[in-house]
């Protein structure tokens, strides 16, 4: 098959490849080793880590819905301390791009995760700004243009390494966010997080998850995202990461025509282990076909050139 | 090992009602698999992702020589209602073996296995194997009724000693299956179990009390089978005290010690 470049660079974050992996889908890699060559992977988004270790929420997490599914999980996890001690060893050698999504409850935390993770073998780092702020009674940081831009101001103080803003899809005017993060000094935009919904089982009459409420994804959610990367592709200048829904490679070409620069596989993995390599050869596939020698080639192809740019 | 692999249906059949044993050809599964371990598995031609999921399903048997394997599982909503419209010639999408099987201690001369509806499906491989290292079994198989008593003809013909009970009397004890058990767990030295969570938390207190310990089959929702996602997670108890932490049932399980579990936690 005739070469064609696959490297992606997100505004200084070099990728070898634009695949990668959505935090909360994929462990912190070696969960998928029996089934992915992680290798060949463009990076890893892993497990939300937070200050301290979290137990999540109670049990049911997860409930499947049309095309879809919805995963209240509360963010379980080990903390950063026994990320860094014990889990950032065992991945640092991969050659993907190991980028570690943050979550908080004030901005604090935000800014003491982003000074500990400040060390040799961490790709990037990937806010989630989906979390909810203790200090505005609860609100998500990612629904309000300037909570969310404090929360990137405050971890961009503390790091030099590639900053990824993760935009939540729960919010009126999804481009205000977008360029209120630009603005703060994200170096690249990931889109989109989970959509809130619930499901109810009508024998028991109760909510389905423990936590009532959950984040839906999987293939019922891909309009939505294709339909924001197209608006925040116009809106900012930084690169995007697309995701949300992407079950094969048809998909994830939509999201790069839609100005996407890379994209994250998510709840595909949970369905087919093997999604992501798929999706690797599929992409070179198609560009192949098409005559193309470069996925930065059709980044953004989709949206009509305005008159006055050349 | 795990690995995910397409493979055909040789043969699929209700065995009692929404009750279906689906026989697949999948030697490179059976070749690594253990007693305990479940399969990960989808219908292939899921257009759209709908509905989305696999399905954990445990080995309820399987032949290292034909390199066959069969599952047992009732219909409960969509995803098993397609399943058991796939027939011969069909094709299943499996991730599996996955999870740690039973184990069999030394000490674990005289065992007795109980299991509950559904719960009973994974029992009989570790049944066989305790019999091919010469164990003394006393088998305990509870269901809402004679149908629900899986593996029932196969049973009977082994070398052990079988307790049946059906809630509405129709084969053996009319009653739960919990009621027989006092008498055989005193003088046993373990026990395996698998059911309603209901059932395998008098299993355990009863087993506490005359300090026989063991192991227990756990179910969960599941989402992703390789220990990535924390959807199946269940309640298992650290150290001394009262402590507890989620472990997750597909990798950490779904085996786990019987006196360690919280059940309806």
């Amino acid at each position: 098959m005739a070469k064609v470049n696959l490297e992606v660079d997100l505004n200084g974050l070099k990728l070898q490849n634009p695949v990668t992996t959505a935090s909360g889908t994929f462990g912190f890699g070696p969960e998928y080793y029996q089934y992915v060559d992680l290798n060949r992977l463009g990076g890893v988004m892993v497990k939300g880590t937070t200050l301290n270790p979290k137990q999540g929420n109670a049990t049911p997490r997860i409930a499947e819905t049309p095309s879809g599914m919805l995963n209240a999980i509360g963010l379980q996890n080990p903390g950063v301390d026994h990320f860094l001690k014990k889990i950032l060893p065992e991945i640092r050698d991969y050659k993907f791009e190991t980028i570690v999504n943050i979550s908080g409850n004030e901005v604090e935390d935000y800014a003491k995760l982003a000074s500990k993770l400040n060390v040799e073998g961490v790709g990037a780092l990937e806010i989630n700004i989906s979390c909810p702020n203790v200090k505005k009674g609860g609100l998500a940081f990612g629904t309000q243009p300037e909570m969310a831009a404090s929360v990137v101001q405050a971890v961009r103080v503390e790091t030099d390494l590639p900053l990824i803003t993760k935009l939540s899809p729960n919010v009126a005017d999804i481009t205000e966010i977008a360029r209120a993060v630009e603005e703060a000094g994200t170096d690249v935009i990931s889109l989109i997080n989970t959509l809130l919904g619930m499901k109810i089982d009508i024998n028991s009459q109760k909510p389905i998850l423990a936590n009532k409420m959950g984040g839906l994804s999987g293939p019922a959610i891909k309009p939505v995202a294709i339909r924001m990367v197209y608006q925040v592709a116009q809106a900012v200048q930084v690169p995007l990461i697309g995701m949300g829904g992407i079950s094969n490679a048809d998909d994830a070409i939509e999201f790069f025509l839609a100005g996407a620069s890379a994209i994250s596989v998510g709840t595909a993995n949970f369905v087919n282990p093997e999604v992501t390599m798929e999706i690797l050869d599929g992409i070179e596939e198609y560009l192949v076909e098409k005559g193309y020698r470069d996925i930065n080639d059709i980044i953004g192809k989709a949206i009509e050139k305005k008159n006055n740019i050349v | 090992m795990s690995q995910r692999v397409i493979k055909e249906i040789l043969s699929q059949e209700e065995i009692a009602p929404k009750h279906f044993k689906m026989v697949i050809d999948a030697p490179e599964i059976v070749e690594g698999a253990k007693p305990g371990q479940f399969l990960h598995l989808k219908w292939v031609d899921n257009i759209g992702g709908d509905p989305l999921l696999r399905r954990p399903i445990s080995i309820n048997d399987m032949d290292k020589d034909s390199g066959e394997l069969s599952i047992i599982y009732r219909v409960l909503g969509r995803g098993t209602e397609l399943l058991s419209r796939l027939s011969k010639g069909d094709k299943v999408d499996i991730m599996g073996p996955i999870g740690k099987g039973f184990s069999i201690p030394k000490e674990a001369r005289k065992v007795v296995v109980v299991g509950g509806g559904m719960g009973i499906a994974p029992l009989y491989p570790i049944v066989k194997e305790l019999l091919n290292k010469d164990r003394e079994i006393t088998l305990f198989l509870g269901g809402a009724d004679e149908g629900q008593l899986l593996n029932l003809k196969d049973y009977e013909e082994m070398d052990l000693e079988l307790k049946t009970s059906t809630v509405d009397g129709s084969h053996g004890y009319k009653g739960f299956v919990t009621d027989l058990l006092e008498e055989a767990l005193d003088g046993a030295d373990y026990i395996y179990t698998c059911g309603p969570e209901g059932m395998m938390e008098v299993v355990q207190e009863k087993a506490k009390k005359l300090g026989v310990k063991g192991e227990a089959s756990l179910e969960e929702r599941m989402g992703c089978g390789t220990g990535a996602c924390l959807s199946c997670v269940c309640k298992i108890k650290v150290g001394t005290k009262d402590d507890w932490e989620y472990k997750k049932t597909c990798t950490q399980g779904p085996i786990f010690p019987v006196e360690e579990v919280i059940f309806n936690g």
